[in-house]
């Protein structure tokens, strides 16, 4: 078992004849993703991949010819918004954003409407989702995880790299990898990802890689001491991070003496969690279990 | 990107909130003029992006257009927390009976704007929300619908404004929120919005902060960035699309993504070193943006090692290493680098760095030692 995604998605990508979209629609072609349609207003119609996939105008007309029942989106900030609404009016059930910089309320916005769907939103600015040897959706390299035990959740991309390359290196797998995203808002947060790996069989152990800004890892604290009974490992990043400097991720601010990565850090240790003092360490926590 | 007092007020007097009369000066014989111009007691106030410029000396009251002119020459000379003052906005003095906070920002907890007021105006409001947080009232704002009068009514309430005022605190609060929603900020605060002797509710200070990823959709907004205000090394990366924020430490680092560029901070103040930045290169980064971040590090003159930590998944590693060695051949560093280069086309980005004369490690941890003992050994000769 896994999480999210499994042999029965069926992907559309939208941005698909992008320089993004294009690149990784291949790589998850090769890892195995099953992608039945991609969309670019203007450019329905047309066949990309060798031939392979599909392309349509609309989210809509992909959906109801290609049965698609997942969504990974790549196209610019300035029309990633509107892709989402699209993907939610179409009623996909999952939606996946990778795009960067969508302006936050804007996002407020689309959030709202996405979660008065039945659908779910994963991201935006997040790098996707990997079930090792299955399905991958996004843009994790899916040559540095092997299927095992160990469920992931992240609000970084290349921190979960540095993290599953390591696990990887013990010959720890994973079962899902869930990248929420680094904005202050998203659609879907570690709360929501940690009861699915609570009930998921396949996952034994889960990972939880946060960072300054918000509260979203505090709230996951909390989540983990009450309704938990699977061990949880951490990482937070930021520990050196000065406050009221924004350190790459939108989100990823300390303001008004809220964010800390200690408060985070101290937060996780109450409820149980096992901190790591740094990323390669959460690999020896697991491996020594 | 903050905007300046004068900046901020211009905005909301835009969407009908009341401000003093008053106009920016960038000297003193313009100072004069303005203050002729209001011909009564003006207030000559700093426009620095940073808070503290009140205990600094950087408000000060003038009587005359000539004193006003003394004050600004002063206050033009300052330095407020290493930032050099180049412009005074000068106001009418207005004095206030009652001093009231009142600000929107995005609840990120909510997903949602908050609109925050408290009776405790005119100082620090996050030293009020930890001293008395029952004196700060905060009411949760539909992303769809936008502030209700009922919502700012209840606030008015809720803060004790006598009745009177109501009606011009609910007309100011929907001002701010509609320039807050306008202008994609992330706070937009009046601090303190005031009660004049004169009876009416006036916005004495503002301050706005506005959201970097909605500044496309402002070109008019964006124009107002202070360039002077930054560290020049952050402009520069602004200009390459990178992330780049100064620090105090010794270790210069480059690495591609947020949360890896943090825990590779981390890494080597846990091993006893500081960084001596953060700089993310991004997400599939060209050789040129590579070269433009590591021109950055290495002339910084605090630097006296450089931690390059790329881990390709959407980057690839040759790309990097075609961007790190024309910064190296223009350069010429003095100070090692050492580099820890992994995932996508690794070994075409390694056999290219080959060539250069860099240390390459295989883990971060290895990367973060050995860039410290490095740091502490240059301290040492």
């Amino acid at each position: 078992m896994s999480i999210f995604i499994d042999k029965s998605t069926r992907l559309v990508v939208q941005g698909i004849t992008g320089r993004e979209g294009f690149f990784h629609s291949a790589q998850m072609l090769e890892y195995g993703t099953n992608i039945v349609a991609g969309v670019t207003p203007g450019k329905g119609g047309e066949w990309v991949l060798e031939g392979k996939v599909p392309v349509f105008d609309t989210v809509k007309l992909a959906v109801e010819t290609t049965g698609a029942n997942c969504s990974v989106i790549f196209v610019p900030a300035k029309f990633a918004a509107d892709a989402i609404l699209e993907a939610a009016d179409a009623e996909v059930p999952l939606i996946v954003c990778i795009t960067e910089g969508i302006p936050v309320q804007r996002m407020m916005k689309v959030q709202h409407f996405v979660r008065q769907r039945d659908v779910t939103l994963i991201g935006p600015n997040c790098p996707g989702l990997l079930t090792p040897g299955i399905s991958k959706v996004g843009i994790i390299p899916g040559t540095i995880a092997k299927s095992g035990n160990v469920g992931i959740v992240s609000r970084s991309g290349t921190l979960t790299y540095e993290v599953l390359y390591a696990l990887k290196l013990k010959g720890k797998g994973v079962s899902t990898c869930v990248g929420i995203g680094g904005d202050p808002v998203n659609g879907t947060d570690f709360v929501d990802v940690l009861g699915m790996f609570e009930d998921d069989p396949q996952t034994e152990i889960v990972v939880l890689i946060g960072e300054i800004g918000g509260s979203d890892e505090e709230r996951a604290a909390e989540f983990i001491g009450d309704h938990m009974t699977k061990p949880v490992v951490g990482f937070i990043a930021g520990i050196t991070a000065p406050p009221g400097k924004r350190m790459g991720h939108a989100g990823a601010i300390v303001e008004g003496g809220t964010g800390l990565a200690s408060d985070k850090i101290t937060a996780l240790r109450k409820a149980g969690v096992r901190v790591a003092d740094w990323p390669g360490q959460i690999a020896e926590l697991i491996a020594s279990k | 990107m903050k905007l300046h007092e004068y900046q901020s007020k211009a905005l909301f007097a835009e969407h009908g909130v009341p401000i003093p009369r008053g106009a920016v000066a960038s000297s003193a014989s313009e100072a004069i003029v303005v203050a002729q111009d209001l011909g009564i007691r003006v207030v000559v106030k700093a426009q620095v992006l940073v808070g503290g410029r009140g205990k600094a000396g950087g408000v000060r009251l003038a009587d005359t257009p000539k004193e006003a002119g003394e004050l600004a020459a002063r206050i033009l000379a300052m330095k407020i927390k290493n930032l050099p003052v180049r412009k005074v906005l000068v106001d009418e003095a207005v004095e206030p009976i009652t001093e009231i906070y009142l600000g929107v920002t995005n609840d990120r907890s909510a997903n949602r704007p908050v609109l925050i007021a408290s009776a405790e105006g005119g100082v620090d409001i996050e030293d009020v929300a930890h001293t008395d947080p029952e004196k700060i009232v905060r009411i949760s704002i539909h992303p769809l619908l936008g502030l209700q009068e009922f919502q700012a009514r209840y606030l008015a309430s809720a803060i004790e404004l006598p009745r009177d005022y109501w009606r011009d605190f609910i007309r100011i609060s929907r001002g701010l929120f509609e320039a807050y929603v306008d202008s994609d900020a992330t706070l937009a605060e009046i601090n303190p919005l005031v009660i004049t002797k004169n009876d009416r509710l006036m916005a004495l200070d503002g301050k706005v902060v506005l959201d970097d990823n909605a500044l496309f959709l402002h070109p008019d907004l964006a124009e107002m960035r202070d360039i002077d205000e930054e560290v020049p090394a952050e402009r520069d990366a602004r200009k390459y699309g990178l992330s780049y924020v100064k620090l105090q430490g010794t270790i210069g680092c480059m690495v591609n993504g947020a949360g890896l560029a943090m825990a590779s901070m981390d890494v080597i103040k846990l091993m006893g070193g500081e960084p001596a930045n953060f700089l993310d290169i991004g997400g599939g980064a060209s050789a040129e943006k590579v070269t433009a971040g590591l021109r950055i590090i290495l002339t910084d003159p605090n630097v006296k090692v450089v931690l390059i930590n790329v881990f390709g998944g959407i980057t690839l590693a040759d790309e990097v290493a075609r961007g790190i060695l024309p910064a190296i051949a223009d350069e010429k560093p003095k100070v090692p680098l050492v580099v820890r280069l992994v995932g996508t086309n690794e070994e075409e980005g390694q056999r290219l760095l080959a060539k250069a004369k860099m240390i390459t490690v295989s883990t971060l941890e290895e990367a973060a030692q050995l860039s410290v003992d490095l740091a502490k050994k240059g301290n040492v000769e």
